[in-house]
């Protein structure tokens, strides 16, 4: 209880930050006001990543280093959820984006930030061109079989993932092999292969473990053992506890179980990260005493895809529907995004949603559409088979 | 789903499933405001993150990670040097001038940004703007750049980015389209004063007759205003010929020949009526010189920029509007000058003083345009 007060307390604060100012110009008073706080006040390595963008800019064909400054800022983006590193990895890379045929690092590093923005039609041309190149890069490997899993092509998925077997550790190929088999019928074994090898593994790199943790997380949710499914995501968030995909899928994970104020603790802080957001709103829905502080994180999402809208985004149909379905109670305008996303991207995610926007809306059409999706690649996901509702 | 960050020092940390759209992505907002399309000045505010500034030209100078305005301030003119590089607005072809008349900060839900207060004084007044917008694609492609476009009382929204960063404004309706330019048609008959003097030349002895060697009041109204309709008529016909054709490009003469053939025409043409050799058939010359000045209304036009898509709406709005603005010219002057016609003033004054007084001013011009020298403006 008191850490649910104190997750209140907190979200309180942070929804100051995030109040639409007057949009009044003004003239400061002093020199010494400090008018912008940037991300790498706080933080080593963005500190870093800036000193590299300075040494780049003095040298912008060195492709060594502009591939160096790319992954870097590709981690920035992922680890704070910030869109502004994503568009500087891609800076990084303009000497070689237009090239039909960049050097095999260019390829890989334009391929990542394609991938990222959702362009996974450029990302399958780069990287079907770098393997066909390089036929042993494993990170090559890796990253297709990611694209095809998001893509619904759990074959060729696998095949990338046999492929890279004997040049990386097991664990790596237990995880590139168990994402698109637990999603194409063989849960029980992927989740088994991939325990054994966490289990076999335990000094493995703790970046590797996290990542294998919460995937195995994901799956045992998927199949209906949440005890399992928590257990891993508590180990996965004793490695690293900021990590903002593991954050948000564990508060839908307590989301579900109807742990809201478990879920606003897990969140605290983090409401600059919109996918956190969105859960943060999600779980103060539930409770009533963060009424206020819904009201007002509920506004900053509408104005966060107000402000997606306007620039021509289309990044963010997914989390769109939720807010949605589940805010803004209106499931026709979820369907229509839901169906729009599924389009693009087929993870189970992408498939939940769309199944609840259709419920919603008695959109029968869709419905059979999503069992047959699931009865055609023998999805195993407990939350496809009961009536939606229990995230809201 | 997401893969593994790589060993060996490949680390790419790759997240699908939860899209990068935490924080507000980068984007600077554009307001344009025009008070009339009669006019070139155009009032701009432009909104900067300053987070964004620091990534093109380092705000942080001290590098604590902090930007205070003692940072911004001391920037000033590199801030606005680093933005107007990057922004061109045009009007009519011709590029405006942009000025950053103050700077201030202004608090957004992502953070601090800078107001960038423009003026814009545009040369030509053409009812569409060009706008070249360059910021920050260089540092970070994914950047956007948002144009709220406030004219005549209406809003419209503009995404630039990368792959789009120029675009046309102001473009409106066919109607909006055709009545702009038959305005700018009529202005440009009125304003160019050489169109209107050759035409007063030919039209200040159409209420008269040369009869042996003298001029006599004409008899009938009805023969005036006949006379003066073949003369507007063979002039209008004629430069609608050379400004149709010379708009689609299909001949081009150096405006510096067409200008001075213009100004000596202005001379002929009002040199005849005070040492009259051409007497009949003035409707000839109408034509002949007609030809000349449509060469001229095709120069102003492309001044003001010929849209593409709908270049045949615009000539022709275009060559309505002379023709009214010529027709609004003899409406005025036909009930007069044949009111006056049988009084001697109108002989010796008008037609002679004031055509002597044209033939001077047309030929100053003549000396001007072929020597390209500026002795009185025209």
């Amino acid at each position: 209880m008191l850490r649910v007060l104190i997750a209140l307390g907190v979200s309180l604060v942070a929804t100051v930050a995030v109040l639409p100012a007057a949009a009044t110009p003004y003239l400061p008073g002093a020199d010494a006001e400090v008018l912008e706080r940037l991300p790498e006040k706080n933080d080593a390595s963005l500190r870093d990543l800036k000193r590299l963008r300075t040494a780049l800019k003095q040298n912008p064909g060195d492709l060594a280093l502009a591939v160096r400054f790319g992954k870097r800022a590709i981690e920035a983006s992922r680890d704070s959820g910030d869109p502004r590193f994503l568009g500087q990895a891609q800076a990084a890379m303009l000497p070689w984006w237009p090239l039909a045929d960049p050097p095999a690092p260019a390829l890989l590093l334009r391929a990542t930030v394609k991938q990222s923005n959702h362009d996974f039609e450029g990302a399958m041309a780069d990287l079907d061109r770098l393997i066909a190149k390089r036929p042993g890069d494993g990170q090559a490997l890796l990253t297709r079989a990611t694209v095809l899993t998001v893509l619904g092509k759990y074959d060729a998925a696998h095949a990338d993932c046999a492929s890279i077997a004997r040049l990386t550790l097991p664990l790596v190929v237990a995880g590139c092999m168990a994402a698109p088999a637990s999603l194409s019928g063989e849960a029980g074994e992927a989740y088994a292969a991939l325990t054994d090898a966490l289990a076999q593994e335990p000094r493995a790199d703790a970046g590797l473990r996290e990542w294998a943790l919460t995937l195995a997380g994901e799956i045992a949710e998927r199949r209906g053992d949440f005890a399992a499914a928590e257990k891993h995501y508590r180990a996965a968030l004793a490695i690293d506890s900021r990590d903002p995909y593991l954050i948000a899928v564990f508060s839908d994970f307590l989301l579900d179980r109807g742990r809201a104020g478990e879920a606003l603790s897990l969140i605290n802080d983090q409401t600059r990260n919109d996918n956190l957001l969105l859960r943060l709103a999600l779980a103060e829905a539930k409770l009533p005493g963060a009424r206020m502080a819904f009201e007002t994180h509920r506004q900053a999402l509408a104005d966060r895809f107000e402000a997606a809208h306007r620039r021509g985004d289309s990044l963010h149909r997914r989390e769109e529907a939720r807010y949605r379905l589940w805010i803004e109670n209106d499931p026709k305008v979820a369907l229509n995004l839901a169906r729009e996303n599924w389009l693009v991207q087929r993870e189970p995610a992408d498939l939940r949603i769309l199944f609840e926007a259709a419920s919603a809306a008695a959109d029968t059409a869709t419905l059979r559409e999503v069992s047959a999706w699931t009865a055609a690649h023998r999805l195993d996901y407990v939350a496809l088979q009961t009536a939606p509702g229990g995230r809201r | 789903m997401r893969s593994f960050r790589w060993l060996a020092g490949l680390l790419l940390g790759l997240c699908i499933a939860l899209p990068a759209m935490a924080h507000k992505a980068s984007d600077s907002y554009l307001t344009l405001t025009r008070p009339g399309a009669e006019t070139g000045e155009i009032d701009v505010r432009w909104d900067i993150a300053l987070r964004d500034l620091d990534n093109a030209i380092t705000l942080d100078s001290n590098g604590d990670g902090e930007i205070t305005w003692g940072e911004v301030r001391t920037l000033r003119a590199e801030i606005a040097a680093y933005a107007l590089s990057r922004l061109d607005i045009s009007a009519g072809g011709a590029p405006c001038n942009l000025a950053v008349r103050d700077q201030l900060i202004d608090r957004h839900s992502d953070g601090a940004y800078a107001v960038l207060l423009l003026s814009v004084h545009c040369a030509q007044t053409a009812p569409s703007l060009a706008v070249d917008y360059r910021l920050l694609f260089d540092v970070d492609p994914m950047h956007r750049g948002l144009l709220q476009y406030v004219a005549g009382g209406e809003t419209r929204s503009i995404i630039f980015s990368a792959d789009a960063h120029t675009q046309a404004l102001g473009a409106v309706t066919a109607w909006q389209q055709l009545a702009a330019y038959v305005h700018e048609g009529i202005w440009h008959i009125w304003l160019g004063f050489d169109h209107i003097l050759f035409l007063l030349s030919l039209l200040l002895p159409a209420v008269l007759l040369r009869r042996g060697g003298a001029w006599q009041p004409a008899e009938s109204f009805r023969a005036a205003f006949w006379d003066v309709a073949r003369i507007v008529t063979a002039f209008t016909v004629a430069h609608s010929i050379t400004l149709t054709i010379a708009a689609l490009d299909i001949v081009a003469l150096p405006s510096r020949w067409v200008e001075s053939a213009i100004a000596l025409s202005v001379v002929l043409a009002a040199a005849n009526n005070v040492f009259p050799v051409v007497n009949r058939g003035r409707w000839i010359a109408a034509f002949g010189f007609g030809l000349l000045h449509g060469f001229g209304f095709a120069n102003a036009l492309k001044n003001l920029g010929l849209p593409a898509g709908s270049l045949a709406l615009s000539l022709f709005g275009f060559n309505v509007g002379v023709e009214l603005g010529q027709l609004a010219i003899v409406i005025v002057f036909l009930p007069l000058a044949f009111a006056s016609r049988a009084t001697r003033a109108y002989r010796t004054i008008m037609l002679a003083g004031g055509s002597a007084a044209i033939a001077a001013i047309a030929g100053i011009w003549l000396i001007e345009r072929a020597l390209d020298l500026k002795l009185i403006t025209g």
